[in-house]
């Protein structure tokens, strides 16, 4: 049948030289291609030793901020609980009390918060969805762990350290 | 006999015995290092600096794991195997020359355990028997995997020992001596059988990789095909015999090879240190020069496995039956007319 595209192309299979039956001689060029690799730089990171540097665009370990004063940006409006596509993240609101000024920015705060790391997908929807600009994902890897339980992230492992005064 | 001589020849079998295990655990070692290396990597450096403890540390893994012995395998010969392979691949060292007689005070001691004078069939006998511990295992395990595997390899042994065998007969015509100590011997200096059978020691290293299963003719464990081949039931210690096992005996064929073809303990310029250093420390410095050798078919081993891709099956029985065979005849016929030539003239 003729070729519609007129790209069709019929290789023919020849027979094996001599010095192709032999192997010898694409033998010593494959040994002298890997003797080569000896002497080049292993592309080698040590893990957790030495880490790779991230692009400045990575997505890795949630951390909720803090504002210039010190006090926690979020308010538990839950917005990046419902756009979370993995269902990670869970919270319990509270109202803030006349002496927690210098703690919780807003009227009401997020009493608890947590991530599973296990669900999460870092898509970095909670991000974009947060009107506070309270959850960033610029932290590091999340490391690996035994249990679980130990997948669920709280305020503890979350929320920022203070600032320093 | 006296007891001098039996203690003498105890404690060589027991350090050559300690070597081979030695060199083996370390081989493990080398190869992920070498694989490492060649590929651009840096291979094992967790356990000790290095990861020099690496072996021990694989070693405990393999004791502790659990043994699974499969319901429907034939118990007694699925233990035996992996001891069976590892037997035949320790006694094949019984006869090899590592060393030129050390002179202590007026004692002259063999470094061979045996100069029997029939050594190089010996060291065949022994290797043909390799294969014993690899079909038994894989017949006992009752898995259709293990048994093509153990198929294999019985009939990759018998293909490539004919050409080994005829191979070392054009080697024979050269030294007209079975005994491997004499062998050595003749190649005094330079004088080495490599340079006079070139030919025959090609032959010769492309069956020994064929006999110790290494790449590129490991189809009797490829894990592509035959998930690990004979192995496939073994687990625990039981499959660290097995490996193991392949390490010693590309320890012992790079060994055969140094002293078949490349002079074995000798070296280049050997005279001039024997009269500078008297007869303690000169067979010595032989003996490092021999594992020198050694240690460098070991990384030719290694390179070549990670470099060539494995052969398909009819391709290694067409290497072995219409290449190799009547190349080492060819070899044989050649050999004998030019010895015949020069003797007569």
């Amino acid at each position: 049948m003729d070729s519609l595209s007129n790209k069709k192309k019929v290789l023919e299979q020849k027979p094996l030289t001599l010095g192709e039956r032999l192997y010898l001689p694409a033998i010593t060029k494959g040994l002298s291609i890997t003797f080569s690799h000896l002497f080049k730089k292993a592309a080698t990171v040590r893990y957790p030793e030495v880490e790779r540097e991230f692009s400045t665009n990575y997505r890795g370990l949630h951390s909720l901020k803090r504002d210039e004063e010190g006090r926690e940006r979020c308010t538990a409006c839950g917005l990046c609980a419902l756009s979370c596509p993995a269902e990670a993240i869970t919270m319990i609101a509270a109202e803030r009390k006349a002496d927690e000024k210098h703690l919780y920015r807003e009227e009401k705060y997020a009493a608890t918060y947590e991530i599973n790391m296990l669900r999460c997908i870092f898509c970095g929807l909670c991000e974009e969805a947060c009107p506070k600009e309270a959850i960033y994902l610029d932290g590091p890897i999340v490391p690996a762990d035994y249990l679980r339980k130990d997948f669920i992230y709280g305020k503890e492992k979350l929320v920022e350290k203070p600032l320093e005064k | 006999m006296d007891a001098a001589f039996v203690i003498e020849k105890f404690i060589l079998v027991a350090v050559i015995f300690g070597v081979s295990l030695l060199i083996a655990m370390y081989s493990t070692y080398a190869e992920r290092k070498v694989a490492a290396f060649l590929q651009d990597r840096l291979g094992p450096d967790r356990a000790g600096p290095f990861g020099i403890l690496q072996p021990l540390a694989d070693g405990v893994k393999m004791f502790m794991k659990e043994e699974i012995v499969p319901a429907t395998s034939n118990r007694w010969l699925f233990m035996v195997g992996p001891g069976l392979a590892m037997l035949t691949a320790c006694i094949a060292s019984a006869v090899i020359p590592w060393g030129s007689p050390i002179a202590i005070g007026d004692r002259v001691i063999s470094l061979q355990v045996t100069d029997i004078n029939v050594g190089v069939l010996y060291i065949f006998g022994v290797v043909s028997l390799g294969v014993y511990g690899v079909m038994i295992g894989g017949w006992a395990s009752n898995n259709k995997y293990s048994l093509l595997s153990a198929i294999r390899a019985a009939s990759q042994n018998i293909s490539y020992e004919i050409a080994m065998g005829l191979s070392i007969i054009a080697l024979l015509l050269l030294t007209n001596t079975l005994s491997l100590k004499e062998i050595v011997a003749q190649q005094h200096g330079w004088h080495w059988n490599v340079l006079y059978q070139p030919v025959g020691f090609l032959i010769f290293m492309v069956c020994a990789f064929a006999e110790t299963n290494r790449a590129p003719f490991d189809l009797p464990e490829c894990e592509t095909e035959l998930i690990g081949g004979y192995h496939t039931e073994y687990s625990s210690m039981k499959l660290g015999f097995y490996l193991f096992a392949e390490y010693i005996n590309m320890f012992i064929s790079s060994a055969v090879m140094a002293t078949l073809y490349w002079g074995g303990y000798n070296y280049p310029g050997m005279d001039y240190v024997a009269a500078t250093l008297g007869t303690t420390w000169a067979p010595l410095i032989g003996t490092a020069v021999f594992f020198l050798k050694i240690f460098a078919f070991i990384f030719f081993f290694m390179w070549v496995r990670w470099t060539i891709p494995r052969f398909r099956y009819d391709q290694l029985m067409n290497l072995g039956w219409k290449g190799l065979i009547p190349l080492a005849i060819a070899n044989i016929i050649v050999t004998g007319v030019v010895i015949a030539i020069v003797e007569k003239f």
